[in-house]
């Protein structure tokens, strides 16, 4: 089984587009949306959930007015979520849910409830299973739903005898990205010829050696600037990275996207579909 | 405009507010927005780059940087000639970053979220304070603009220690400009909470809408006043628009898809450089805010 993850560093840049299309044009696999802050794979991909489970995990400190003598104790806390008045009250969205406070309150005032934080889904689509979830408007523990996903993923995919797994990654290089390349076996950087596209796909290149995992690189809307295209291309090859191919802007991307499908399938492919099939038949070759 | 608490405004020198510029979806022009705010504005301005994970805004705004930072957390180091193995420490950790299997004790330092309950709770002085480094910070200016960013480190999954870093620099007077990073998760949380003001740029797409409700559902927990920019107006549906008339969430500028644009951005060209005519409405923007 082979996991395949699309990061891009900077957003925007089209790595859902990307992923929803591989989930078309894909045979044997699972998809699975990683981006769980903002995820919108599922806007391409229609799911339909088999099961919808909460995900919890963590804790948040809450004080037990009728305990609580006002002493102040709780004031050790070092994520500033404790105001203290007549009694001790703590801003559950600035608690770090470490849970000192609890610890050390000498009225044991303070509980520690399991943190609520987020939607899991198994769903079915048009292209095959799909493991996805939503993390709850403002919360923490990304990287540990993506972790969660990913291993549901994982299992989904034994079960069923799949032989790869699709995964749309999140923007940046931090907490959820980091998570979301356990077991990963190839990563696609998906990038566009701007300044700040060339500056977050280095970063994201760096990450990829740091924990030396395989990576490509696509090109998205080269033609908006060629020349930049250019230098991104010649610098990935001094990097040794090779470039899986280069997609034209096409605003039937855009119309796609309205219209709530992956930009390989429809009717009447764009520029774009023919070349998201030659980056997809060229990541294949190197599976 | 729903005005915002806190900070009484200027007379007549340049505006006095926190703005903070985010979005939910990347790529949708957080940036471009942050940093013409940045230059269109009056009086003193900051302009500060919370997304640390992937800072852009030194590429538009050319900083001359003259400060740099290492960002440090503290983390545990058990000294091993004091431990008696008690335990406590392991217990007290909820992130799981010590563990013991009898009388080897180890810390984990990147679980680590410096809550300091281990060091709280030995009562052997057996934990010294170790530091490990996340970032570097990274301040200048670029003209009349005081600029600050963080750069953390690759293969760092706590950035939220650095954004507070950078946060920590911004000033009490004048306009100071956010730069969100994407999602609606902890970074995000983290730059909108003590902005007057959240600006919320989207494009007019079903992500752009989807996660434009994400991040504006957060902005209604904490009570902030918003509004919203539309980017690539041009490009989609009009189903943002409609959104934002049901919402009551105003609609305070439209950025059309113009190649101009597009290549100016992919040369690190700001905005109000590549398409002057923006200038006006940004200002306008700045003063609507403030007012």
């Amino acid at each position: 089984m082979k996991e395949i993850v699309v990061l891009s560093g900077k957003g925007g840049t089209g790595k859902t587009t990307l992923l929803g299309s591989f989930a078309f044009l894909a045979e044997n696999k699972i998809v699975a949306d990683c981006d769980v802050d903002a995820a919108d794979l599922h806007l391409l991909l229609a799911p339909r959930p088999r099961s919808e489970n909460e995900f919890r995990s963590g804790v948040k400190a809450r004080v037990i007015e009728d305990k609580c003598s006002g002493c102040g104790t709780c004031e050790l806390c070092r994520f500033e979520a404790v105001t203290l008045n007549e009694t001790a009250f703590i801003d559950p969205l600035a608690c770090e849910g470490c849970g000192v406070c609890a610890h050390f309150c000498p009225e044991d005032a303070i509980v520690l409830d399991e943190n609520h934080c987020g939607t899991w889904f198994i769903s079915d689509t048009a292209y095959g299973p799909m493991v996805h979830a939503q993390l709850f408007a403002g919360e923490e523990n990304s990287g540990k739903l993506v972790s969660f996903v990913k291993t549901r993923a994982r299992e989904l995919a034994e079960e069923i005898g799949a032989e790869l797994i699709l995964v749309d990654g999140a923007p940046g290089i931090g907490c959820p990205v980091i998570a979301s390349l356990a077991n990963t076996d190839i990563i696609v950087a998906v990038t566009e010829p701007t300044q700040s596209g060339r500056h977050d796909l280095e970063r994201v290149l760096d990450l990829a050696d740091h924990f030396k995992i395989k990576t490509f690189v696509c090109l998205n809307k080269w033609d908006l600037n060629p020349e930049t295209a250019d230098e991104i291309e010649h610098s990935c090859r001094e990097r040794g990275v090779e470039i899986l191919g280069r997609i034209p802007f096409d605003p039937t991307v855009v119309s796609c996207q309205v219209n709530g499908t992956p930009v390989v399938g429809t009717a009447d492919e764009g520029n774009a579909a023919a070349a998201v099939r030659g980056v997809w038949d060229n990541l294949t070759t190197r599976l | 405009m729903a005005r915002a608490g806190g900070r009484a405004p200027a007379d007549g020198e340049g505006e006095n507010m926190r703005i903070a510029v985010a979005s939910g979806k990347g790529g949708t022009g957080k940036t471009t927005v942050s940093t013409s705010l940045a230059l269109c504005a009056k009086g003193p301005v900051q302009y500060l780059d919370c997304d640390v994970e992937e800072p852009n805004g030194h590429i538009f705004l050319r900083p001359e940087l003259t400060v740099a930072e290492h960002c440090r957390v503290t983390v545990p180091r058990i000294m091993e000639d004091k431990c008696t193995y008690c335990g406590k420490c392991r217990d007290i950790c909820l992130f799981r970053a010590i563990t013991m299997f009898g009388k080897t004790i180890m810390s984990f330092p990147e679980l680590c979220h410096s809550c300091m309950g281990c060091f709280l709770v030995c009562e052997d002085e057996a934990v010294a304070r170790d530091e490990r480094e996340i970032g570097l910070l990274e301040a200048g200016r670029a003209g009349e603009i005081d600029f600050v960013h963080g750069r953390c480190r690759v293969g760092e999954a706590m950035s939220v220690p650095l954004l507070k870093a950078v946060k920590k620099k911004s000033r009490d007077e004048g306009l100071v400009i956010l730069d969100a990073p994407p999602g609606t998760s902890c970074p995000f949380v983290e730059t909108i909470s003590d902005a007057d003001f959240v600006l919320l740029v989207t494009e007019p797409t079903p992500f752009g809408l989807h996660d434009l409700k994400l991040a504006a559902e957060v902005l209604v927990n904490f009570n902030k006043p918003c509004g919203v920019i539309i980017n690539r107006a041009d490009l989609g549906d009009d189903r943002v628009d409609e959104w934002c008339r049901k919402s009551g969430i105003p609609v305070m500028l439209k950025i059309p898809f113009e190649r101009k644009i597009a290549e100016g951005y992919a040369r690190g060209v700001n905005l109000v450089e590549s398409q002057p005519a923006l200038r006006a409405p940004l200002e306008n923007l700045i003063r609507e805010i403030c007012s």
